[in-house]
């Protein structure tokens, strides 16, 4: 039920945000959020609201940490 | 997101899987640990988690989705409400199928009721601008996710002075019945795989006691393959080294203090009230219903109607499976009387249901 989707904010406007992923576009309310975004973000929503943002530079740090940590190389 | 695939990685996965392996070789005695979130036990039978764990650890699922935690008393009044004739059920799609006394939502709709699944609160708040000669009653329910979305759609109608739209509430709040589990003798449980998204609203800091209380190690995970099997790996180290704290994996969405701004809206639309949970009971503080500022808004108060009396399930073994004390394949009734499409119990209709997970996906 509260599966939060990824989605990358295209254009705000106001208190509503359009927000796009694999090409379909949803409407989604930033009521809720309490960080800044702007236009190229990722958010979390959720049922129709942004719920949180989604740092893109932690995904892709977190990402390049496991690679090195568990790589089958290096594991043997 | 293109990094979706990357968290997905099968060489990654693997080498996670191999690195639990071996931490926990040997070991006397099974590691356990509990996700208490849908989308955690979907992804861990969609991907096989659980084949790829060493058997030394073993993960269980508990009381992870809002819809298999209602009880029948709850869709006994929302049937109650969809036969009054100038009445609009709105729900989110996965609560029509569940079972209630005697009826669902799915089978008053076939007899006419006006029932409409919708996407967001906010749509449901827009039917009743639409609509003023009708009432439109939103289904709440959800954990601590849901809820802010739901005090959304209240806010939005008071400002647009939307005064037929009601809720009929009963959220849910996670970190109490973590605590019962944690508290009940005939359960071990090893560490929590915390819920992602719920964690994003009230914050990590909200598992800290669970860890002093009762020394069990939480840390709150992501959906990828890769973000549980982290989890999984921090959970196995900090039982290794006998330690207890809130660590975050998911820590690209979930901040220590969590979404203020969620939080500030969820403590001025509900208050926290004894709310029953499906095969746990009452549990003292774990629900959020409307606020007396917003009773207007609140279906059960606003709306009277006679609900019938309560009937129980014979045989639906849902209450033990939510606090993760049998599987469903303990349950007799699994895969033969009760499936997906005439689901006799909670667990086997919604997708993140631990029956319909495990229906779907097998062992
Ligand atoms: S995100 Fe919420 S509803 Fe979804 S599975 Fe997790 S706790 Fe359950
Ligand atoms: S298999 Fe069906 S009857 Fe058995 S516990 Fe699961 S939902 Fe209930």
């Amino acid at each position: 039920m509260c599966v939060g989707v990824p989605m990358q904010v295209i254009s705000i406007d106001g208190d509503f945000a359009m927000t796009e992923i694999d090409g379909v576009k949803r409407e989604a309310s930033l009521m809720m959020l309490d960080q800044e975004i702007k236009v190229g973000d990722f958010v979390i929503v959720h049922a129709g609201f942004a719920i949180s943002k989604l740092d893109e530079e932690d995904a892709k740090a977190t990402l390049e940490l496991m690679r090195e940590v568990y790589s089958p190389e290096l594991m043997g | 997101m293109n990094y979706s695939d990357s968290f997905r990685d099968k060489e990654l996965v693997q080498g996670l899987a191999r690195r639990i392996a071996g931490m926990t070789k040997g070991l006397s005695k099974p590691l356990v640990f509990m996700e208490v979130c849908g989308t955690h036990t979907m992804a861990i039978y969609q991907f096989g988690l659980r084949s790829l764990l060493p058997p030394e650890v073993k993960l269980i699922s508990g009381p992870g989705c809002p819809v298999c935690v209602t009880p029948n008393s709850y869709l006994d009044r929302a049937i109650a409400l969809c036969r009054l004739p100038d009445v609009i059920i709105t729900s989110f799609g996965d609560m029509l199928r569940v079972p209630g006394s005697s009826s669902s939502l799915m089978e008053e709709r076939a007899k006419g009721a006006d029932i409409r699944v919708v996407y967001s609160p906010l749509d449901a708040v827009q039917l009743a601008a639409k609509n003023p000669a009708k009432r439109v009653v939103f289904l709440g329910v959800g954990f601590e996710t849901t809820a802010p979305t739901v005090a959304g759609s209240i806010l939005a109608a008071k400002a647009q002075g939307v005064s037929n739209y009601f809720v009929l509430a009963s959220h849910k709040t996670m970190p109490q019945p973590m605590a019962i589990l944690s508290a009940d003798p005939d359960l071990q449980v090893d560490g929590y795989i915390c819920p992602a998204h719920v964690s994003a609203i009230i914050g990590a800091d909200a598992y800290r006691f669970l860890c002093e209380e009762y020394k069990v190690p939480c840390v709150v995970t992501g959906f990828e393959p890769t973000d549980v099997l982290q989890g999984v790996e921090l959970l196995v180290r900090q039982a290794l080294a006998g330690e207890s704290k809130v660590e975050i994996q998911y820590s690209r969405v979930v901040r220590w203090e969590g979404n203020a701004k969620a939080q500030a809206m969820l403590a001025d639309v509900f208050t926290p009230f004894d709310a029953p949970w499906r095969g746990i009971g009452v549990l003292p503080g774990s629900g959020l219903r409307i606020a007396d500022k917003y009773a207007g808004f609140d279906a059960e108060l606003a709306i009277p109607v006679q609900v019938e009396e309560l009937k129980e399930h014979k045989g639906c073994l849902c209450g033990e499976i939510l606090k993760g004390k049998v599987s469903p394949f303990d349950c007799p009734l699994f895969g033969g009387k009760c499936t997906p499409e005439s689901p006799v119990g909670a667990c086997m209709v919604s997708s993140e249901g631990t029956c319909a997970a495990a229906f779907k996906y097998g062992r």
